[in-house]
């Protein structure tokens, strides 16, 4: 904390508050690195491993010989294994198709919806931006849950369907591509619309005036204004949903059925299954590559937006 | 014109508050069935809440993941308030843009990377150090280590937007650093460290992925009980405990939701009589 007049300090004061600093830094820039950042780079090391039957279930990379020799074994085989194996490429793609069109609906359900919160006035505002965060607070598993109860078979979306005679026998939703879908959707709708909102909330009126008062119809006002406008707001919560929708293991697991295999699916399997613990590493890191673009986007537009 | 835009909005709106909620609704509704069979009505009946009390397995899980919660959002919210303040107040350190890198990733990381990354540094370490054993302990680090991003991004945004004139002030009037922090803006940004608090706890108590990685054969979590339950199909039991922790979190959120909007409003009205 620096003081108002820092230069009028003593200096052994000065070097206390530099002191202080440190104390405050440190603790979560080391807890952080130590327990999210260098847990990557054992996944690295460990996805050069070999499986074996032992505690942990893999090799080491470097043994020491009784010259006091050290040798490196590096195990490309996880990763030539991920080309091989149909399988990788499949889920691959199908995660990211899924958490690609699951973004574009989340995008078109969620952009009205903030637009309607933020032309709402001030006390209803509040009321539905609780509304919307409120399922994000109770629980993400549960939703889940919640959602399966009533697209099963005898759930409830069939039953009013039966019942309004649309339908004459029950239609399957559970275990499809579009019980996924919906899964994503009703799960990460809520991290879509909240930084619509705080852009739109911010845009300013005037110039949707002007330019309705300069002869432009409001359609053109809204891919003029509206849109560019809210740019940083479509990319903040696009990647809020297509980043985590990549490596969703829960909605495909419960709501999926077997075909709808995506990449967290595997790399679960992998590991708990199969106890394959190098190729399950080989499977994060390919993920994470996938991801690294996004998620520097996400970051550059978060970082701006926090600073402004 | 504009009319129809909004009638478009607010249909959708509507619409889609209706999609968050129906499935909770009838969820929660379902758990007061008398039948066993999820898809037929069998009347009124809070039989699945006795059937929960007798159900060690739930409520053991239950007491590990209330546990678990209360020390991972306390440390969260410790680090988050370091973290916030070293963001908002040190322009520049080295490591700043490392720190933000590491706020930023956990909060869209798929958790699935999250647990297998951190499970295998655990497991390293044990070889290395013989210490953490899986558990209790590493399913608390995991969880500070998300909530703590969570934390630092709400309070964070609440310390930016607070006076620093103040603090100031005390300084001048002879308040050591850590003193004026503590007495002036503390007390400010006391509704966010409430706030980052609860949300760690709720995101703690319903993480499912990064427990089942990082946790030992010896440590079951609710969620992680509830989610082997639900795979192999829907029970009333669970709908029942579903319930209960819907409107327990959902209680808690809108009450200290309410006490927060209150005691800024009393503050406002407080800043508006000494500018008087």
């Amino acid at each position: 904390m620096t003081a108002a007049n820092p230069a009028s300090r003593p200096a052994r004061l000065r070097n206390l508050d530099r002191f202080g600093r440190w104390l405050i830094i440190l603790p979560p820039l080391a807890f952080l690195t130590v327990f999210f950042l260098v847990p990557f780079a054992f996944a690295f090391k460990i996805s050069f491993a070999q499986t074996a039957v032992r505690i942990p279930p893999f090799t080491d990379l470097l043994t020491s010989h009784p010259g006091g020799q050290l040798s490196l074994a590096l195990n490309l085989g996880n990763y030539a294994y991920l080309f091989t194996d149909n399988v990788y490429a499949i889920s691959y793609l199908y995660s990211i198709k899924t958490a690609f069109f699951s973004t574009l609906v989340c995008l078109f359900l969620g952009y009205p919806m903030a637009y309607a919160i933020a032309r709402a006035s001030k006390a209803t505002q509040n009321i539905l931006l609780l509304i919307i965060i409120l399922p994000f607070w109770t629980s993400f598993l549960l939703r889940v849950y919640a959602l399966e109860g009533i697209i099963r078979d005898g759930g409830l979306i069939n039953n009013v369907l039966l019942w309004l005679g649309i339908i004459h026998h029950p239609i399957q939703i559970m275990r499809t591509s579009f019980s996924v879908y919906l899964g994503i959707v009703y799960s990460y709708l809520p991290f879509m619309i909240l930084p619509l909102f705080a852009t739109l909330e911010k845009l300013d009126h005037t110039l949707l005036e002007a330019s309705a008062d300069l002869g432009s119809p409001p359609w053109k006002s809204f891919i003029d204004i509206t849109l560019p406008l809210s740019m940083p707001g479509i990319i903040a919560g696009s990647m809020l949903v297509f980043i985590p929708a990549i490596g969703e293991f829960v909605i495909p697991s419960l709501l999926g059925g077997p075909d709808n295999l995506m990449i967290g699916r595997v790399l679960w399997d992998e590991f708990f299954n199969n106890h394959d613990w190098p190729v399950a590493s080989a499977v994060a890191i390919a993920v994470l590559v996938l991801l690294a673009g996004p998620i520097a986007l996400y970051q550059y537009y978060n970082v701006r937006e926090l600073e402004q | 014109m504009d009319d129809r835009r909004m009638t478009f909005s607010f249909t959708v709106l509507l619409f889609g508050i209706a999609f968050l909620y129906v499935p909770m609704v009838v969820l929660i509704a379902y758990s007061f069935n008398a039948s066993p069979l999820v898809s037929v009505w069998g009347g009124f009946s809070t039989q699945w809440y006795g059937a929960l009390l007798h159900n060690r397995q739930i409520l053991e899980a239950g007491a590990l993941s209330l546990e678990i919660a209360l020390v991972a959002s306390t440390g969260a919210v410790i680090l988050g308030l370091l973290a916030a303040i070293a963001l908002v107040r040190f322009r520049t350190f080295p490591g700043r843009l490392m720190l933000t890198g590491m706020i930023n990733a956990p909060l869209v990381m798929p958790e699935i990377i999250t647990g297998i990354t951190q499970l295998l540094l655990f497991v390293s370490m044990v070889q290395l150090f013989g210490w953490p054993h899986r558990g209790f302990t590493t399913i608390v680090i995991s969880h500070v280590v998300f909530c703590a991003a969570y934390a630092t991004v709400t309070i964070q945004s609440r310390l930016v937007s607070t006076d620093r004139s103040l603090e100031e002030a005390a300084r001048d009037l002879g308040s050591g650093p850590v003193r004026a922090f503590t007495d002036v803006t503390l007390p400010i940004i006391l509704p966010a460290l409430a706030s980052s608090w609860l949300l760690s706890f709720t995101l703690s108590l319903d993480d499912v992925v990064i427990s089942s990685f990082v946790s030992g054969p010896s440590a079951s979590t609710l969620p992680m009980v509830i989610y082997s339950k639900v795979k192999l199909g829907v029970t009333p039991e669970i709908n029942a405990l579903a319930t209960i922790i819907i409107v327990v979190i959902g209680t808690c959120v809108l009450l200290a939701g309410w006490s927060m909007k209150r005691s800024e409003r009393q503050r406002e009205l407080e800043v508006q009589m000494a500018d008087r």
